[in-house]
């Protein structure tokens, strides 16, 4: 009798730690290469259409950092939140919100910013963003509401009401009943860093999130609180680490740098206000935060990868005439074969029946 | 010479990382009693999980009744006639005696039947149980009662008992030792695995002794004394601690009129307990879990904030509102009952562990940044000053044994100098040589003039160290008595909750006695 057995390690082990995503990664391109086949492809050429042409030109690799920019920054909040037990899924929303505050202040003060305007514009989104996760704050620190749940709809009241603004009060009065704002002017957008690039301010406030929230988990009691709640609340408990600072503490955190993406987005590549300011960035930043290891290095690692993941899929459909959903399809995959990855970490397969006691052997 | 009963010759079983069992025969023979002796990690459990066809053994063979048997699983072992009871109960707290024991059943009879057949079984081995009542509304005692009638309607012919004892009054367990005595005389025989040695050496006729996964002897525990066991499970010489006569001062813990309430049907509301504690002695609770234990030792930790501030006093300040780290900061230290899970996080190291609660009276952080090398300093202090064996400061807390764990954790709150220290189950389930450093802290700390209050269900243990004793019963604390002015036995019938007729003595001040 033959079979796949899986069999505790005892310990963690260090190398699928890091070998797991490693092996996700390798298992997606596999699976995309059967899938494009399938479909009648040649598997080589889609594959390289998707994650090799993208990355052959200055303007492609500039596009890859400015779509890792928006992810980096949700996924690093998330993240922080993830090892306190607290589950985020509504970055989507809080980006939402900072694009709608953040955007509306420069729609506010059109026509009279000076250099003050862009600095206000970062604290609005951030404080949009914070806003809108202090509700599932809120929710679950007084009514023991489910974050998940929670902070996962809001994000639809987000997305609606962001369509509201732009067929309403954000739309510009020139511009033809179109749902859109105004594009903003020279001084409520964000510089670009590299010339012939989209590249913008925002990535160095990615960075500096990425700096922020590594010292913050490493290095500081308050971090040392999150991870202790979220490994072992029993004990959080004993150590007198109240849970519902942390709560309040990771949700503004993860909402403010959402909303900061959120703001990135219009005062950056976008430059006005639209009614779909974001691809999924929100969501697709809980792929990027376990793909990362939810370690801040690692979340800039899988940001990248999940950036190419957009444009190749942007590619994949004008190059190949491939439907939107390509992009999802292998997002999904991704994290499916990195979760499955995972039980490496713990588990080690065992071919072959086992050993049976030598007396009753069957040989 | 007759057959024995079960004989396993050569059994051996790795998991990764260690040898469970390594050459381990083992003969049981009808009708003894039969106990299995050995630390933490010794190798009992798996070589009963063997037996029981939990496990598989890696080599060796296993014969029953001199025929050799493959046991693939407890369901194998159950039809050979092998029955356990088990440390921890499987039972439905919603669902009825009989209903929980048709669940255990290969092959369940009609209710009636069943019923008819448990109370015939109950009253044969003098174990009161009736089939219709549920199990939410039997003690810890009675619950064990249903676990081993369900093994005895099986007619087993070995029955295992892991640690029965640990969870039992004095007066409960005597009752067990009767029923299991009949048992053995109709030729069953017991495997019995426990820490306790004195009973041992009431109950058991042989023992075998494991240590490191080898057989390292066999003896006669009648023959023994429960220190000669404890010294061949360890394999070196035992030093028992010494108690030296206390010299108290104030009060460094007051309760006074200690309610509680809480949501939780399950829970135990505490009604109007009142003691104190002084400086330079050690006050010893008993009970049996489930009588409140956990309730007062969260009132004290401060992880449950309570309705009056003044309910608790640490060195005359009013504690009750005040969180576990306010308590902390008046000089309390706290070793809670589940070390791993709540005293230490398994996945973080120990330096990493040192600092959940040392953080308060060590200078461990500082403006808000963790000081990793100072927290690793009082870790390395830690382990060198209370012979934690690990591998060093790195190692995580889920890598230590259950006693060095502990030793780890009474350290890191005896080396915070503190003025009061609460300890739930010092050493529950740590082996002989840790418990016996483990008591020895203990006194040095109460002696160096902290006030000390130990709760625990291990009567043996509140004896050596503790110089006034009270038990906790059904949320309600009797008055203490000096332990050298009591019994285990007077004792015994408080944790039974025969109150009525101690409290009639207890209005009496002390002295009388």
């Amino acid at each position: 009798m033959s079979m796949i057995r899986l069999e505790p390690r005892g310990q963690a082990s260090p190398l699928w730690v890091y070998g797991a995503p490693l092996l996700a990664v390798a298992l997606t391109l596999a699976s995309g290469f059967v899938l494009f086949w399938a479909m009648g492809f040649n598997p080589v050429a889609a594959l390289r259409a998707f994650f090799v042409e993208p990355l052959t030109s200055a303007r492609g690799i500039g596009e890859l950092v400015v779509k890792a920019t928006p992810l980096t920054l949700c996924a690093v909040g998330l993240a922080v939140g993830f090892r306190a037990n607290v589950w985020n899924i509504g970055a989507e929303g809080q980006l939402t919100l900072g694009a709608i505050t953040g955007g509306g202040l420069a729609l506010a003060f059109y026509g009279e910013g000076g250099w003050w305007l862009l600095p206000l514009m970062v604290l609005g989104g951030i404080a949009g963003g914070m806003a809108w996760a202090a509700i599932p704050a809120f929710l679950r620190t007084r009514f023991n509401a489910s974050e998940i749940l929670t902070s996962l709809m809001l994000t639809y009241v987000a997305l609606l009401l962001l369509s509201y603004l732009v067929h309403g009060p954000y739309r510009d009065p020139d511009g033809f009943a179109f749902p859109e704002s105004r594009l903003f002017e020279e001084a409520a957008t964000l510089p670009v860093l590299v010339t012939g690039t989209r590249v913008h301010l925002g990535a160095l406030f990615a960075l500096a999130a990425v700096a922020g929230c590594w010292v913050l988990i490493a290095r500081t009691f308050i971090g040392f609180q999150i991870r202790v709640i979220g490994l072992t609340p029993a004990a959080a408990g004993y150590a007198g680490f109240k849970e519902k600072k942390i709560i309040w503490l990771t949700l503004l955190l993860s909402g403010g740098l959402s909303g900061l993406a959120g703001l990135g987005e219009v005062a950056g590549p976008i430059g006005q206000i639209v009614p779909t300011v974001s691809p999924g960035y929100g969501f697709t930043a809980i792929i990027v935060a376990f793909l990362g290891r939810l370690h801040p290095l690692g979340i800039v690692l899988a940001a990248l990868l999940m950036a190419l993941s957009f444009i190749g899929g942007e590619a994949a459909q004008i190059g190949l005439g491939l439907p939107k959903a390509i992009t999802g399809v292998f997002q999904g995959m991704l994290l499916f074969f990195l979760l499955g990855s995972d039980v490496l970490i713990r588990y080690r397969v065992r071919i072959g029946a086992r050993k049976t006691v030598s007396q009753g052997a069957t040989a | 010479m007759t057959v024995p009963r079960l004989e396993l010759s050569s059994i051996s079983k790795r998991f990764p990382g260690c040898l469970a069992n390594d050459d381990v025969s083992l003969t049981l023979l009808p009708g003894e009693i039969h106990a299995l002796l050995g630390e933490n990690g010794a190798g009992k459990s798996t070589l009963v999980k063997i037996i029981y066809g939990v496990q598989q053994a890696d080599s060796g063979t296993i014969l029953w009744e001199g025929q050799p048997v493959v046991i693939k699983d407890p369901h194998a072992a159950r039809r050979l006639g092998i029955g356990m009871v088990f440390q921890h109960f499987s039972l439905f707290d919603t669902l009825t005696v009989a209903e929980n024991i048709a669940l255990g059943l290969e092959r369940p009879p009609p209710m009636r039947d069943l019923e008819q057949k448990i109370r015939a079984v109950s009253e044969r081995y003098g174990l009161t149980l009736d089939p219709a009542r549920h199990i939410h509304t039997l003690s810890v005692g009675e619950r064990q009662r249903v676990e081993i009638v369900r093994c005895l309607l099986q007619d087993p012919r070995l029955l295992i008992m892991d640690e029965p004892t640990s969870v039992l009054t004095p007066q409960e367990v005597e009752r067990l030792f009767a029923t299991l005595r009949r048992l053995s005389d109709e030729g069953c025989t017991i495997l019995y695995i426990s820490h306790k040695l004195e009973e041992i050496r009431a109950l058991c006729t042989r023992a075998t002794v494991l240590r490191g996964g080898r057989v390292v002897g066999a003896c006669d525990p009648r023959r023994e004394s429960a220190r000669s066991m404890a010294e061949m499970m360890i394999g070196a010489t035992l030093t028992a601690p010494t108690r030296p006569a206390a010299e108290t001062g104030g009060a460094t813990l007051e309760v006074r009129h200690l309610s509680t309430t809480s949501d939780d049907p399950f829970a135990t509301n505490l009604k109007d307990v009142s003691f104190e504690v002084r400086a330079g002695e050690i006050l010893g609770i008993a009970g049996v879990a489930g009588n409140g234990q956990a309730e007062l030792l969260a009132a004290l930790s401060g992880e449950a904030i309570l309705a009056d501030d003044g309910a608790v006093r640490i060195r005359g300040q009013a504690a009750g509102h005040l969180d576990p780290r306010r308590r902390r900061a008046l000089g309390l230290a706290f070793v809670p009952e589940e070390r791993l899970g709540r005293g230490a996080v398994p996945e973080l190291s120990l330096s990493e562990n040192a600092i959940l609660s040392g953080y308060v009276a060590e200078p461990l952080v500082r403006r808000g940044l963790v000081h990793f090398g100072r927290a690793r300093s009082f870790a390395e202090r830690i382990i060198s000053g209370f012979n934690v064996v690990a591998h060093g400061h790195k190692a995580e807390a889920r890598s230590l044994s259950g006693g060095n764990l502990q030793k780890f954790i009474i350290g890191r709150e005896i080396l915070q100098k503190p003025s009061l220290l609460v300890v739930g189950q010092p050493t529950w389930g740590v082996d002989a040589g840790a418990a016996a450093a483990i008591h020895q802290a203990l006194i040095d700390l109460a002696r160096g003039g902290a006030a000390v209050l130990v709760i625990s269900q291990d009567l043996d243990e509140l004896f050596v160290l503790s110089d006034r004793i009270a038990v906790l019963f059904h949320g309600r604390l009797s008055e203490s008595r000096p332990t050298h002015h009591t019994t285990v036995e007077e004792i015994g019938l408080l944790m039974g909750g025969l109150f009525g007729a101690a409290t009639g003595a207890e209005e009496v001040p002390h002295g009388t006695a």
